[in-house]
């Protein structure tokens, strides 16, 4: 359902100001989401502000940087710190993406910080992913045969066949796409969502799979799929450079196809 | 011991801290002008029945949407209506499995800005001529 205001336990309160160690001379103001399950507060943002001249180039460095030197209470998702975990999504600077991927110099003015959009937190940039999770699963993004596996052991693909899957396999599900998409902001709840849907591409493209026609009818409903209306924010923000629209326009010329 | 009471976990905010693409603003906009077109459609729906009722009515009707605050109307209507009709024909492209490339919504975001454009002006400029 559509409801732009946040609920009233989700108001986003002004925080605490850290400022930067005396003798900093080239400082960056970080705004920073938090939100702490413990006191029941309201989220708040906080600012810091970070001494670039000791600090690494990337929005996670930054993160980093208040986590050990500052405030330590700061609670957020990393790992990879390359790009390939999907751990540190976040919104940064009014966009989704990795904190990792996303350089500090590119963000306008005061850098700010939320979690992904329109999720339950946990505890300040970690959003709880279980429905998402849940989502996924459902799709059963794994190998379907009926066919016993040939007697060489495996399952051969031509590079035709295998290139169908590019632009789809690279998916890291860091959800930055479904969590920038207004349709799946007011319908969440049903609709699967860009990241969901380019996984179901990923297993409707795959020549080895034997479940296509059982796939194509589970999508067959007017939200889980058709909830899509071609926003475009979900390609727009790829962290990855992948297209999940185009996966999804995929998906539903697949399904007029076989309607014939 | 109970197990602990689940906490209310806050919604993490939204819309208004989004940075909205070009993209995303048109799509909005295509809803916007489709409802807008539909309240629209009641000024043309006046003016017709007018026309029917006779010539003091339709005197009446003529004379609103020829004053500034008609002609304003009439010319959001038509702005909301040509923006309508081409975004309208790029879903259609959409729909047909095509145009989803990054570059390629780029251009089709400024031809459908620029097509929309043009066509109300040039509409208006036969209507003066």
């Amino acid at each position: 359902m559509v409801e732009f205001a946040l609920p009233k336990n989700s108001k986003v309160q002004t925080g605490k100001h850290f400022p930067a160690p005396a003798g900093a001379k080239n400082t960056r103001k970080f705004k920073v989401y938090r939100y702490d399950p413990d006191t029941g507060a309201n989220p708040r943002t906080d600012t810091y502000d970070v001494d670039m001249d000791t600090c690494g180039p990337m929005v996670l460095d930054a993160l980093l940087k208040i986590k050990d030197e500052v405030d330590s209470t700061l609670a957020l998702r990393r790992s990879c710190r390359e790009g390939i975990c999907g751990s540190c999504a976040m919104n940064i600077d009014g966009g989704n993406t990795l904190a990792c991927l996303k350089p500090i110099e590119e963000c306008k003015g005061e850098v700010k910080v939320y979690p992904l959009p329109h999720m339950p937190v946990v505890k300040d940039l970690v959003p709880d992913l279980t429905h998402i999770y849940a989502q996924l699963t459902s799709i059963e993004p794994w190998l379907k045969t009926d066919t016993p596996a040939p007697a060489s052991g495996e399952r051969l693909q031509s590079p035709e066949e295998r290139e169908k899957l590019d632009g789809l396999w690279e998916c890291i599900l860091c959800f930055c796409c479904s969590t920038s998409c207004p349709s799946y902001w007011w319908n969440g709840d049903r609709y699967l969502g860009p990241a969901v849907l380019l996984q179901a591409a990923r297993w409707i493209n795959d020549s080895r799979d034997e479940a296509t026609g059982e796939r194509l009818d589970a999508l067959e409903d007017p939200f889980k799929l058709y909830r899509c209306h071609t926003i475009m924010n979900c390609t727009n923000t790829c962290p990855k450079g992948l297209n999940p629209a185009k996966a999804i326009g995929d998906i539903k010329m697949k399904m007029l196809e076989r309607a014939g | 011991m109970p197990p602990a009471k689940p906490v209310a976990r806050p919604l993490s905010p939204h819309v208004f801290i989004y940075r909205w693409p070009l993209a995303a603003i048109l799509s909005i906009l295509h809803r916007a002008t489709g409802v807008g077109l539909a309240i629209g459609v009641l000024l043309l729906t006046w003016w017709v029945t007018a026309a029917a009722v006779g010539p003091s009515a339709f005197d009446q009707a003529t004379g609103f949407i020829g004053s500034p605050i008609g002609l304003f109307f009439m010319m959001g209507f038509s702005l909301a209506l040509f923006f309508h009709l081409c975004n309208g024909i790029r879903h259609l492209v959409w729909d047909a499995g095509r145009g989803f490339e990054k570059g390629t919504t780029a251009t089709s975001n400024a031809i459908v800005i620029v097509a929309a454009l043009t066509l109300t002006a040039v509409s208006w400029l036969l209507a003066w001529m």
